[in-house]
């Protein structure tokens, strides 16, 4: 079948390096409040939020939940820039330097994780991402672009603590 | 803890809505019309806007802590999202035990393998899902 929107040049840059980010040191407060945000309205364990605690567990101290974003809001590397409106949506081509399908649905499909050490309060995460590979499938919306994107992100130990295989959905 | 193929576990469950979402958007800069406003999810396909399925894939790590222990390591896990969760659904994950075997290196613990289901309160398929934990036998 002929691909509607994976073109030659978006093939080309399968397997190459995008997105470089690092993030700020990790604080306590980042942790806490990433767990009161996903057990609500539970309280969370107080490995999350309560040094003492977490410090007779055996981590011996706070660590983060294993989904806990260390890059949202903003990072160290590249540094805070003024919003626009809207997404874009061919963000991955952007940054890869091609035209990427111009579509204005963006779903998460889903992913694959391994995990290393927990993250933990002072912790600096560098993430790398390249694309896995880019397929295109019927759905109820029509032909849908699916891109799969690697990101590995390593601590300031150079100690991997994800490597992240996440599945978008574009229509 | 010594687990066994077949195990299952108390189904862990959340409810969902706005109130769920704006907290878990807040902490992940997640302001994406779609879980924001219902007529961009019904542009997007949907009946009313929907949650974030990075909220879900929290959820079922939630759930393996829930079942394994807080202290319990979660080596891998994987999901797909085949249905959205739209506003008033409710979350059900659910588990079992897939595969035990000891954990290579570590004499004390073992990786149990689970397959993971995410549900809405009527049985529909939300997100199936898979996961390794490494307990402490």
């Amino acid at each position: 079948m002929t691909d509607v929107y994976i073109t030659p040049e978006m093939r080309a840059v399968v397997g190459v390096p995008f997105r470089e980010t690092v993030s700020y040191p990790v604080s306590a407060s980042d942790i806490r409040r990433w767990a009161i945000a996903v057990y609500y309205p539970e309280v969370p364990p107080r490995l999350y939020w309560d040094e003492e605690y977490a410090a007779a567990t055996s981590f011996g101290g706070i660590v983060a939940p294993e989904d806990f974003n260390p890059f949202a809001w903003a990072a160290a590397v590249p540094e805070l820039r003024p919003r626009e409106e809207g997404f874009d949506w061919d963000y991955t081509e952007t940054s890869l330097g091609v035209k990427g399908p111009g579509l204005t649905t963006n779903l998460n499909a889903g992913s694959q994780t391994r995990y290393g050490p927990r993250i933990r309060p002072g912790d600096v995460i560098r993430s790398t991402s390249h694309v896995l590979s880019y397929t295109e499938k019927q759905g109820r919306m029509g032909t849908m672009l699916l891109t799969v994107i690697r990101s590995t992100w390593l601590n300031q130990n150079g100690e991997a603590v994800k490597e992240n295989d996440q599945t978008s959905i574009r229509y | 803890m010594t687990f066994t193929v077949g195990d299952t576990f108390p189904p862990f469950t959340r409810d969902s809505g706005f109130a769920y979402w704006n907290r878990y958007a807040a902490v992940n800069d997640e302001f994406i019309p779609i879980h924001m406003e219902d007529d961009a999810g019904r542009s997007a396909g949907y009946p009313t806007a929907f949650g974030m399925g990075n909220l879900t894939w929290a959820y079922l790590h939630v759930a393996l802590h829930r079942w394994f222990g807080e202290e319990a390591r979660v080596a891998a896990a994987g999901v797909q999202f085949r249905s959205a969760v739209t506003r008033g659904k409710r979350v059900v994950i659910s588990g079992q035990v897939t595969g035990v075997r000891p954990a290579p290196g570590d004499g004390a613990c073992d990786e149990v393998d689970l397959a993971l289901r995410a549900e809405d309160q009527d049985g529909t398929l939300l997100a199936p899902g898979t996961a390794t934990v490494v307990v402490r036998r």
